[in-house]
């Protein structure tokens, strides 16, 4: 299982792996956003959270078709499924190694983005915590979503359109800690469940997405 | 040591062969023999535990298989030696350096996959058997892009593994000169295809 983590890590670091390509976005996004919105402080302060949560979301999910969609095609996912590693472990390993080089990079290059969003500062800390609990949950979500529409070709709108609803929780409440976090009020409802969902995906997901791997190879 | 009793395949929901039973003791090999489409990859398949059979039975623990299908599984961005690598870490088996050795790769280790002729490809792909350290391989047409002198070292390579006790199944057309060879024609196996007589079968 460290071999595959290692594998993914660097298949995502050598050329044409796609790291960065979400950060850039990321970045893009909220460096556009202000320029948009027009100069004026409390606007843009007021909605930073939700927008760094949205494009945190987005950023999440322009890598996501990569998770199984490329080891199918050169046919490792069928030599993988015959493997003695699980399939459980594989989905489970595999979407470890999208947040580390997604939801991880993200998290930390956050707060750096918020200045340009003019967030309050009481939410920088917040902004963290809530994409360290919340981008796990996108990482396997997302993989759920690939597990599913591996061997379509094109799935990468459908998958799009199958994982954004299901991420709408993540989002909703990650944006709510933040926004919370900014003013200055109680953040312990929606904080915890952020952390239930990222766990519940967690403990659940893998075996959502390996039964629906195990159909996709018939 | 693979049985086999009355088992059907199906592909896409339809059977393709039907009523295959036969054994095949461990150092042995089973050739199968069929037209395009006659269901020898579906039949590879499903004996590598990736579907159900349609049918029937056989005793294969999905642990003692190593499976080798059309796709090499290879990354294009990581060296040959990483690949393989990979593959040996999975399966916990043997070091690469005899597989490397087997099928001619040593000279190739630092180069990256993507850089391969498709016959050294073929011959990475096959390498990763050898470090699996499972008895049982499953190959689906392993000598396609190889050349003969290639397919001769592949030859050796199955020849020593079926010393050893182990159990190939191969999908081939090139005689690889194989001791103890079975083969098995899937032509009378074929399960008769249903012809669809119009639409009203779906009201039917």
């Amino acid at each position: 299982m460290k071999a595959l983590l290692l594998r993914d890590l660097r298949l995502a670091f050598r050329s044409g792996g796609g790291f960065g390509l979400g950060l850039a976005f990321f970045f893009l996004l909220s460096v556009l956003v202000p320029l948009g919105v027009g100069p004026e402080g409390g606007t843009l302060g007021r909605i930073a959270p939700g927008i760094l949560w949205v494009g945190a979301l987005l950023a999440c999910l322009l890598s996501l078709d990569r998770i199984f969609a490329l080891d199918h095609e050169d046919g490792s996912l069928d030599l993988l499924a015959t493997a003695p590693i699980p399939l459980e472990a594989v989905v489970a390993v595999k979407a470890l190694a999208h947040w580390l080089v997604t939801g991880l990079p993200l998290t930390l290059i956050a707060p750096g983005l918020a200045v340009f969003l003019n967030l309050p500062s009481g939410g920088y800390p917040w902004l963290v915590v809530s994409l360290v609990l919340g981008t796990p949950a996108l990482s396997m979500i997302g993989a759920f979503g690939a597990a599913l529409t591996v061997g379509l070709r094109r799935g990468g709108l459908l998958l799009s359109l199958l994982v954004l609803p299901l991420y709408v929780p993540t989002l909703i409440f990650g944006g709510e800690v933040v926004r919370r976090g900014a003013e200055g009020m109680a953040l312990g409802t929606p904080l915890a469940l952020l952390a239930a969902i990222s766990l519940g995906a967690a403990a659940l997901l893998p075996f959502a997405a390996a039964s629906a791997i195990r159909v996709n190879l018939r | 040591m693979l049985k086999l009793d009355d088992l059907a395949v199906a592909r896409g929901g339809v059977t393709v062969l039907r009523g295959l039973t036969l054994r095949v003791a461990s150092g042995e090999a089973l050739i199968l023999r069929g037209p395009n489409g006659a269901g020898k990859t579906t039949l590879l398949r499903t004996l590598a535990g990736l579907q159900p059979p349609a049918g029937g039975a056989f005793d294969l623990s999905p642990d003692t298989v190593a499976y080798a299908a059309h796709a090499d599984g290879l990354k294009s961005t990581l060296t040959v030696a990483e690949n393989l690598e990979f593959w040996s870490r999975i399966y916990g088996g043997p070091g690469i350096h005899a597989a490397l050795a087997a099928l001619d790769l040593t000279a190739l280790v630092r180069r990256r996959a993507g850089e391969l002729s498709a016959g050294q490809k073929r011959r990475l792909g096959l390498a990763r058997l050898l470090v699996t350290g499972r008895p049982v391989w499953l190959l689906d047409e392993p000598t396609v892009s190889l050349d003969v002198a290639s397919v001769a070292l592949f030859a050796a390579a199955v020849r020593a593994h079926l010393a050893h006790g182990g159990l190939a199944v191969i999908a081939t057309h090139v005689d690889l000169g194989l001791p103890e060879a079975q083969v098995l024609d899937l032509e009378p196996h074929r399960a008769r295809v249903i012809q669809n007589t119009g639409f009203d079968e779906a009201f039917a």
